[in-house]
C-alpha cells in the first residue's frame, strides 16, 4: 500500500496553506502504516471544509450532513464492530449542530476515533463565529467581537465519558499520525482535537500563532488521572497550549 | 341478557389502576371461550390519575373497530360511573364498587348492577382491584377460574405478585359466584379451549413481529407515544432473534444511526411519531440522496406540536410525502389494521432494500395501541436485498447508471470503494456540481419510484359490490369502523388506499370516476388524503367526513352518516 493507492482523481480544493494538508498527509501516512483499505476501513465526516478530505483520500466513506458524522458512525461501528470507523469533523460541525451526539457519544464511550478540525471559524460559509471562537473575536458574524464564551471540547469530552482525549497541532504530521494510530488502537472514543489555522478567516489562529503559543505536555503527565486531565484540559492561552495525551484510560 | 352480533364491554378507571391490563388478560380469556375481540384504548398523557377506558368489542366474527355503546361497564372508580352510564344499553350490566351502588340508581333505562367491594375484598387497596374485577368478570361471562389463573400466571411471572393475583382473582370469582349465584352468563362461551390459535396483539407488536421476521438487524427508536410499545418489545427480544436495538439521544441521532448501520449492510428500522419525524426529516432526505435503504415507521398522533400526545389522528400524511426539501424517491405506505401493520412492515423492509431509498410505513395511535385477537400470522416470506454485492467489483461505481434506476449495491469493508455522499455526486460518490451529472443522477433517482409503481405497487382493495350507491374512500385505522359498519348495508363500498407514493391513481380514478357518490372519511382537518386524490386524479371528492377530535371514528359514526348520506340521495 502506497500514496498512490489512496489518491483519487481529485486534488484538494482547500486554500493554500490550510491546515487540512497536513492533517490530511498525516491520515494517509497513517493508513500507509497501518494498511487501512477498503477491506478494513470506512472514513465519515460531516459538513464544512473538513468534510471534503472524503474526495481526496481512496477510502470507502460517508460524507453525512452537517452536525451529523457521529451518529452515522455510530450506527456504521455498531453493527460492524471489525471495520476500523474515523469520524472527521469540525468545531461548527461537531460542537455547533453536532453538540448533542458529541456528549452522548462521550458518555456512551463508542468505539470510534473523532477528529475534531478546529479551526475557530466558520470557513466554508465565508467567516462567521464558531462555538470555538474565543471571546472578542470579530468576524462577519460579530463586528463588534463575540459576546460569548468558547466550548472547550477536551474539557467536555474528559468529563462527559470519553477514554482518550488529546490535541495537537497540525503541522505537526509525524505526531499526529502516531496520535491517529494510537486513537484507533484505543478500545472506546478517542476525541483528537487538531488545532489548524484557517489562513483565509482566523486571522488570529494563524500557523506562526500556534507555533509560538503551543506547548507539549510533560512526558510525565499522569494521563491516567481524570482530575488533572480535567485540569490541565483547561489551560489554554499564551504560551499556554498543551499538546499531546490529556486522558487515557 | 340480549345476545348481539357484537357485545361491547368497557373497563374504566383511572391511570395506574390496572385498566389495560385488565382488558388485556380478560381478551385473552375471552379467546378461550371462543370469541374474538377488538379493543380500543383511550389514556390521557399520564402515568397516574386522569381517565383510563379500554372498550372491547365482544363476537363471534372477529369485530375490527370501536363502538360508543356499551353493553357491560366495570366501572374501576367513581369517575367511569359519572363518564359512561349515558353510553349504557337498555339491560346493560355494570360491574362496580358496592359502596358506588346506591349513588347510581338515575340511569333512566333497565341496566342491571352487579355490587363487589373492590377496594376492600381482601383488606387490601389497588393494584390488585382491576384483578378482582378480572375474576368478577370471568365469574359473569361464565367462563372457569382456571381459565384465568392460566393467564395470570403467564402474565406474573414474579413469585409474589403471581400468588397476590391469583388471589385477588379467585376472591373475585368466588364473591360472584355466592351472591349472584341464579345469575346466568351475560355471554355464553362458545367454547372452552384450554388454547386458543389467537393471540391478542397490538399494532406496536405487529410492527415489532414483522420487523423481527423481515430480518431486522438494527433499529434505534427514541421514545415517543403512540410508538413506544415497538421499544419495549424490540429491546426484550434482541438476544433471541439477533438483532441490535439501541435507544439514541434524539430522533436526529435515531435516523442516522439507522442510515450509518444500514450503510453497513443491516436491516434498519427507526420508529417515532410525527414530532420525532419532524426531527428526521433532515435525515430522511439523506437516506434518499445516498441511496441508503431504511424502514421508517411514523405513528401518527394529534399534533401539531406536543398536540394530543396520547390520542389518534391521521394529520401527517401530507408531512409525510412532502418532508424534506427538493425531490427524491420516498415509498409511504398507510396500514389499516394491526394485519396490515405487520404485512407492510415486511413489505417495507424489502422495497428499502430493492429501491434503495426511504419506506415509510404510517400507522396511527389506533392502530398502535389498539388490539384485537389475530392467529400469529405464518404467511411465506423471502428476503430480498435488492441489487447488492459484497464481491469485489473491478471499476465499481455506486450510482451507476441504470435502465430502471438500480445500481448495485455493495457494503464497506467489501474492498470496492465509494462515496455515500450527502452531496450531489457522481457514478462513484465523488462530489461534483457538473450540471449534466446532476441532471443523470436526479433522473436515476427518480426513475426508482417509477419501477416501483410498474414492479411492486398494490392496486387499493374494494370492499363491497363494484355496484353501490354510495362509494366511501378511506385510509388507514378507519378501514375496522367502516368494515364493521358495511354488514348494515349491501349497497356501499370502500375503497381502502395503502400505497400513498407511488400512487394507483389509475385505479382509484378507474373506481370514482364509476361511483354514484363518494364520501372522503379521513381523521384530520384538511381532508388530507382526499387533496391526494385530486392531486394525482383531478377528482374532487365534496362530501368529507372529517373527525380531528383525537378520537377513532366509532362505528356508529360512520353508519349514521352512510345513513344520512342514503336518505338525501333518496329523497334527492
Amino acid at each position: 500500500m502506497d500514496d498512490e493507492s489512496l489518491t483519487t482523481p481529485y486534488f484538494p480544493t482547500w486554500c493554500p496553506g490550510c491546515g487540512n494538508f497536513s492533517l490530511w498527509s498525516a491520515f494517509k501516512n497513517a493508513c500507509i502504516k497501518e494498511h487501512w483499505d477498503n477491506s478494513n476501513t470506512v472514513l465519515v465526516a460531516g459538513i464544512g471544509c473538513h468534510g471534503h478530505i472524503l474526495n481526496f483520500i481512496k477510502l470507502t466513506s460517508f460524507e453525512t450532513l452537517h452536525g451529523r458524522p457521529i451518529p452515522v458512525a455510530t450506527g456504521i461501528k455498531t453493527v460492524n464492530p471489525l471495520l476500523n470507523v474515523f469520524v472527521f469533523t469540525g468545531d461548527g460541525d461537531c460542537l455547533g449542530e453536532g453538540g448533542n451526539h458529541f456528549l452522548h457519544a462521550c458518555r456512551r464511550n463508542e468505539d470510534l476515533t473523532v477528529i475534531i478540525h478546529n479551526n475557530g471559524v466558520y470557513a466554508l460559509t465565508t467567516g462567521q463565529t464558531s462555538p470555538t471562537s474565543p471571546k472578542g473575536y470579530k468576524s462577519k458574524s460579530t463586528p463588534a467581537g463575540n459576546t460569548d464564551a468558547p466550548l472547550n471540547p477536551l474539557a467536555l469530552a474528559i468529563t462527559t465519558g470519553a477514554t482518550l482525549v488529546a490535541r495537537e497541532y497540525a503541522g505537526n504530521i509525524e505526531n499526529l499520525t502516531s496520535l491517529i494510530i494510537k486513537a484507533n488502537n484505543h478500545k472506546g472514543l478517542a476525541i483528537i482535537e487538531v488545532l489548524q489555522p484557517c489562513i483565509t478567516f482566523n486571522k488570529r489562529f494563524t500557523h506562526s500563532f500556534f507555533r509560538e503559543n503551543c506547548c507539549r505536555l510533560d512526558p510525565d503527565f499522569n494521563t491516567a488521572n481524570k482530575q488533572k486531565a480535567y485540569t490541565k484540559s483547561l489551560e489554554f492561552g499564551i504560551k499556554k497550549m498543551p499538546l499531546g495525551i490529556f486522558y487515557e484510560v | 341478557m340480549r345476545i348481539k352480533k357484537v357485545f361491547s364491554l368497557k373497563i374504566g378507571g383511572c391511570a395506574g389502576q390496572g385498566v389495560k391490563s385488565l382488558g388485556l388478560l380478560f381478551s385473552k380469556c375471552l379467546l378461550h371461550l371462543g370469541y374474538k375481540t377488538y379493543s380500543y384504548i383511550e389514556y390521557p398523557s399520564l402515568i397516574k390519575g386522569g381517565h383510563n377506558v379500554v372498550q372491547i368489542s365482544v363476537s363471534q366474527n372477529q369485530p375490527t373497530g370501536p363502538t360508543t355503546k356499551t353493553d357491560f361497564l366495570v366501572a374501576l372508580n367513581r369517575d367511569t360511573l359519572d363518564k359512561h352510564l349515558g353510553e349504557l344499553e337498555e339491560g346493560a350490566g355494570v360491574l362496580l364498587d358496592l359502596g358506588e351502588k346506591e349513588n347510581t340508581l338515575k340511569v333512566s333505562h333497565k341496566v342491571k348492577f352487579f355490587g363487589i367491594p373492590l377496594a376492600n375484598i381482601s383488606g387490601e387497596k389497588y393494584p390488585v382491584s382491576n384483578v378482582i374485577a378480572l375474576g368478577a368478570l370471568v365469574a359473569l361471562f361464565g367462563g372457569e377460574l382456571t381459565i384465568l389463573n392460566g393467564e395470570i400466571e403467564k402474565e406474573y411471572r414474579h413469585e409474589k405478585s403471581m400468588a397476590e393475583n391469583l388471589k385477588a382473582a379467585k376472591l373475585g370469582f368466588d364473591f360472584i359466584k355466592k351472591n349472584y349465584p341464579k345469575e346466568s352468563a351475560i355471554l355464553n362461551p362458545l367454547e372452552s379451549l384450554t388454547e386458543s390459535p389467537d393471540k391478542i396483539l397490538d399494532g406496536n407488536e405487529a410492527v415489532s413481529l414483522g420487523a423481527i421476521s423481515a430480518g431486522l438487524e438494527f433499529a434505534s427508536i427514541y421514545p415517543m407515544s403512540p410508538i413506544s410499545g415497538i421499544i419495549h418489545f424490540l429491546a426484550s427480544h434482541q438476544k433471541t432473534h439477533n438483532y441490535i436495538y439501541k435507544q439514541p439521544e434524539d430522533e436526529i441521532s435515531a435516523i442516522n444511526m439507522a442510515i450509518g448501520a444500514s450503510f453497513a449492510g443491516a436491516r434498519s428500522l427507526v420508529a417515532t411519531s410525527g414530532g420525532g419525524f419532524c426531527l428526521m426529516t433532515e435525515g430522511f432526505g439523506l437516506a434518499g440522496i445516498t441511496e441508503t435503504p431504511l424502514v421508517v415507521i411514523e405513528g401518527m398522533r394529534g399534533a401539531p406540536a406536543t398536540g394530543l400526545a396520547t390520542f389518534s389522528e391521521q394529520g401527517d400524511l401530507s408531512f409525510v410525502l412532502n418532508a424534506h426539501q427538493g425531490d427524491f424517491p420516498r415509498i409511504v405506505l398507510a396500514a389499516g389494521d394491526i394485519r396490515e401493520a405487520f404485512d407492510l412492515t415486511r413489505k417495507a423492509f424489502n422495497l428499502a432494500d430493492k429501491y434503495q431509498t426511504p419506506v415509510v410505513v404510517l400507522l396511527d395511535k389506533n392502530i398502535c395501541d389498539n388490539s384485537q385477537s389475530i392467529s400469529l400470522p405464518n404467511s411465506p416470506y423471502t428476503i430480498d436485498r435488492g441489487k447488492l454485492t459484497t464481491d469485489r467489483v473491478e471499476n465499481y461505481k455506486r450510482y451507476i447508471l441504470s435502465k430502471d434506476g438500480i445500481s448495485t449495491r455493495t457494503l464497506p469493508g467489501s474492498g470496492n470503494f465509494f462515496i455515500a455522499n450527502s452531496e450531489e455526486h457522481n457514478e462513484f460518490g465523488y462530489s461534483s456540481e457538473d450540471s449534466g451529472n446532476r441532471i443523470s443522477q436526479m433522473e436515476k433517482r427518480m426513475l426508482k419510484l417509477e419501477t416501483c409503481a410498474k414492479k411492486d405497487m398494490a392496486p387499493p382493495t374494494l370492499y363491497g359490490s363494484k355496484n353501490a350507491e354510495l362509494t366511501i374512500v378511506s385510509w388507514g385505522s378507519c378501514k375496522g369502523s367502516i368494515l364493521q359498519a358495511l354488514k348494515d348495508f349491501n349497497n356501499v363500498n370502500f375503497l381502502h388506499l395503502m400505497w400513498l407514493n407511488p400512487f394507483p391513481a389509475k385505479e382509484v380514478e378507474t373506481i370514482l370516476s364509476q361511483a354514484r357518490y363518494i364520501i372522503a372519511i379521513e381523521g384530520n382537518y384538511s381532508a388530507q388524503m382526499a387533496r391526494l386524490i385530486r392531486e394525482k386524479t383531478g377528482i374532487e371528492i365534496k362530501d368529507k367526513f372529517l373527525k380531528y377530535d383525537g378520537r377513532p371514528f366509532f362505528v356508529e359514526d360512520i353508519t349514521d352518516k352512510i345513513h344520512r348520506v342514503l336518505k338525501d340521495i333518496k329523497n334527492g
